[in-house]
């Protein structure tokens, strides 16, 4: 039985997930080159341990770790380091011996180009645990460390530091988000279908790191097809999959915990203290690579899509890949002068792109266009008080009201209103009739909010 | 009838005895001074000074002997009134005016993409960093202008740049930390001649952002380099020693330097 509703709130948007949800993941070719960013995870840019010139081999680690809520970073194929700092069109420099481009947010970051040399040539640093079972928590966790996990879903916030609870934290229960909420996308949903056994497997080694017995997996109800899939698995290793109602954004931390265990993740506080872990279903398959096969993560499953592409489809990419040269496995775009937008993500959270140099990431869930007639331009008004931003707050907040308190920049009254506890996940903005920029306004007060208690505190 | 309004008379001769009796034990002495240098401030409590505003600039100018002419707002002969009326002797500094160092606007800079969010240049800069090509410049979504409270930073719409009004300026400073950018400076109001660009960038990589940027050169160090040092790729005026060779704006072959604030 589904329930109509599982959290306050929540919105509808178009989802347009017919467009790739029947496609099988197609293994993507080499590429002749990968930028790979140092500075693809929440947390310390990792620091390069390879210089221009150096030629390295798949898999093999070329930035390592800096500091604990770090990863390490590793090369997608084999090949020669190369500078490309005078090739962008955007702008870039040399930093201390690394490239500097911009990247996705806008900023420059650290990056290594590879050339490809076309072998392919893999390194085996990670040997294979084939017996994990048999393994201390400790070196599971390690190995997920080395791997460079992070949460693929979207976030890439490290996956061995989620993994770390701190002892004073009783964790009870694994929750293993596969709602894939954002409209358009089906990575997720196709993998699910295509490597149920390693997700399963992935899962499994996931709690024998956390020492827990109880696994709920939480799939959104639009994809019947996944839900029975993973079932079947799962029963055998005593999981349980629950289905959820389709709502967005079902598969946010805290609405996903509220809606599997009932239980609310209290103000202002991390969803471990609710004695759960989530973690995405991507996660839990690299994990599975990285222990059972040693294999580091250089490559995910995104969704290349939007009605502007000719072959909308689900591709298993190296992260480092272009844009453009994912577009091309696409097979391109129907009319290069209807492109209104090109998105990283999905159309609620992610990013806008100027250029496609861009390279794809470890989190990198989707590539999404959009043709002019999609995008609205629109005049935004004055708030008119119509409430429909609060029913829809997930978070229950009062968006119309902090809204206007970042307009005229009355930043500590927003925070007293609460605008910490915005997930940023655009339902306000989505429905407000006025056109408000809501969570654009919102990210603003958020990061002045933040510039100002680290003031605070020095 | 009558006893209502005598107990509602009683009640208020008892308060206003109570009251009367309060102002004269518990008054909090206040230097009378102080309200009448606050009025002779004017009173647009900018902050300008450093203090909360002109009521506690008024406390430090007769409690702690402040200096008014700190109060950047105050032209000299008020000051100079103040500081009689209070008994002081007043030296003044050099007086100070914003800076905007960028002079790319969008003709010179096009933009990469069309924006279409939040008037603001911080704002602007949460989305995969605005929408201007050079990465230094201003975005001219006017965060400088709504801060000054003298209505002295002009942002010119079409151009999307900011423009300061040096005669409007008091040097209150209140422009310079919230530019996202950082690109105000505060500098003397005599410089003759200032160098508009605030892009460390390589030259190949400057000509492609912006067409006016900085290339460095080193044409206008070479003139004058006692004032004019360089930082990487980028000409940087040492204010404390600024330059008066006007010729240097003519041997810039971007023509990012300019002699005057409004004109660029
Ligand atoms: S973006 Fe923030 S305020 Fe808006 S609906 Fe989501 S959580 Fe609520
Ligand atoms: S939806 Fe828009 S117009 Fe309505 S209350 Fe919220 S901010 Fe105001
Ligand atoms: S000077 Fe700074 S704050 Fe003012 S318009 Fe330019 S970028 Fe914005
Ligand atoms: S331009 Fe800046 S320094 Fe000048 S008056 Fe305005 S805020 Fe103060
Ligand atoms: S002359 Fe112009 S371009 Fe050359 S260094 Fe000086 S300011 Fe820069």
């Amino acid at each position: 039985m589904i329930k109509k509703k599982a959290f306050s709130g929540g919105v509808h948007p178009h989802d347009g997930k017919e467009l790739t949800n029947t496609k099988n993941i197609k293994i993507a070719p080499l590429m002749k080159e990968y930028a790979v960013s140092l500075s693809q995870h929440i947390g310390a840019p990792a620091k390069a341990i390879v210089k221009v010139g150096d030629t390295v081999l798949k898999g093999q680690k070329i930035a390592e770790a800096n500091g604990f809520v770090s990863v390490p970073i590793h090369a997608p194929t084999s090949g020669t380091i190369i500078s490309k700092n005078k090739k962008t069109s955007a702008g870039g420099r040399m930093e201390g011996g690394v490239d500097s481009v911009i990247g996705p947010t806008g900023a420059l970051v650290p990056m290594l180009t590879i050339s490809a040399d076309g072998e392919d040539t893999p390194c085996n640093d990670l040997e294979p645990i084939l017996s994990w079972q048999d393994c201390k928590p400790e070196d599971l966790k390690q190995r997920v460390l080395d791997a460079g996990i992070v949460g693929m879903g979207g976030a890439a916030f490290p996956t061995h530091v989620k993994l770390s609870p701190p002892p004073s934290q009783n964790i009870d229960t694994l929750v293993i988000n596969a709602s894939e909420c954002e409209p358009y996308l089906s990575a997720d949903h196709r993998q699910m279908l295509e490597d149920t056994k390693g997700i399963i497997e992935g899962i499994l080694i996931i709690k024998s790191i956390l020492g827990i017995q109880k696994v709920c997996i939480g799939i959104e109800s639009n994809k019947p097809d996944a839900i029975k899939a993973m079932q079947e698995e799962s029963r055998k290793h005593n999981i349980v999959v629950t289905a959820l109602p389709t709502m967005y954004p079902q598969g946010s931390e805290k609405q996903l915990i509220y809606a599997i265990t009932g239980r609310k993740v209290p103000m202002g506080k991390l969803p471990m203290e609710t004695g759960c872990v989530v973690q995405n279903i991507g996660t839990a398959f690299a994990i599975y690579e990285a222990v059972v096969k040693g294999k580091p993560l250089y490559e995910r499953i995104t969704t290349i899509t939007g009605s502007p592409i000719v072959n909308p489809s689900n591709w298993r990419l190296r992260v480092g890949t272009s844009l453009a040269d994912a577009l091309t496995l696409a097979e391109g775009v129907k009319n290069p002068d209807d492109i209104g937008k090109v998105i990283l993500g999905g159309p609620m959270m992610g990013m806008a792109q100027f250029s496609l140099d861009v390279p794809i990431m470890k989190n990198t869930s989707g590539i999404l266009l959009l043709n002019k007639q999609e995008v609205t331009l629109y005049t935004s008004g004055p708030c008119i008080r119509c409430g429909s931003c609060i029913n829809v707050c997930p978070q229950s907040l009062m968006p119309s009201t902090m809204g206007v308190q970042i307009e005229k920049e009355r930043f500590e009254l927003a925070e007293e209103t609460n605008i910490m506890n915005c997930i940023e996940c655009g339902c306000c903005s989505y429905v407000c009739p006025s056109h408000r920029p809501l969570v654009q306004l919102f990210r603003r007060g958020k990061s002045e909010i933040q510039a100002n208690n680290r003031k605070k505190k020095v | 009838m009558i006893a209502p309004l005598l107990f509602m008379a009683g009640i208020g001769l008892l308060l206003g005895i109570t009251i009367a009796l309060a102002n004269i034990f518990f008054s909090v002495k206040t230097d009378p001074r102080i309200e009448e240098v606050e009025d002779m401030l004017p009173g647009a409590n900018c902050g300008g000074c450093g203090f909360a505003g002109c009521n506690a600039f008024a406390k430090a100018v007769v409690l702690d002997a402040v200096e008014p002419q700190k109060c950047p707002v105050c032209s000299k002969e008020e000051a100079e009134n103040i500081a009689s009326h209070m008994g002081m002797s007043v030296e003044f500094d050099t007086p100070y005016v914003a800076l905007v160092k960028c002079c790319g606007d969008n003709s010179d800079s096009p933009e990469r993409a069309l924006y279409n969010g939040v008037t603001d240049c911080s704002a602007a800069l949460l989305v995969a960093g605005a929408t201007k090509s050079c990465q230094h410049g201003c975005l001219g979504m006017a965060t400088c202008a709504r801060a000054c409270p003298f209505n002295a930073i002009e942002i010119d719409e079409k151009r999307h740049i900011a423009i300061v009004h040096p005669e409007l300026c008091v040097g209150c400073g209140k422009c310079v930390s919230v530019c996202p950018r950082n690109l105000i400076d505060m500098v003397p109001k005599s410089a003759p001649v200032h160098i508009l660009c605030s892009s460390p960038e390589k030259a190949v990589l400057q000509k492609k952002a912006c067409s006016k940027g900085c290339i460095g050169c080193r044409k206008c160090s070479k003139l004058d380099p006692e004032s004019i040092k360089m930082d990487g790729f980028l000409a940087v005026m040492d204010y404390d020693n600024y330059s008066t060779n006007t010729e240097i704006i003519d041997v810039c072959p971007v023509h990012c330097i300019y002699p005057s604030l409004e004109e660029k």
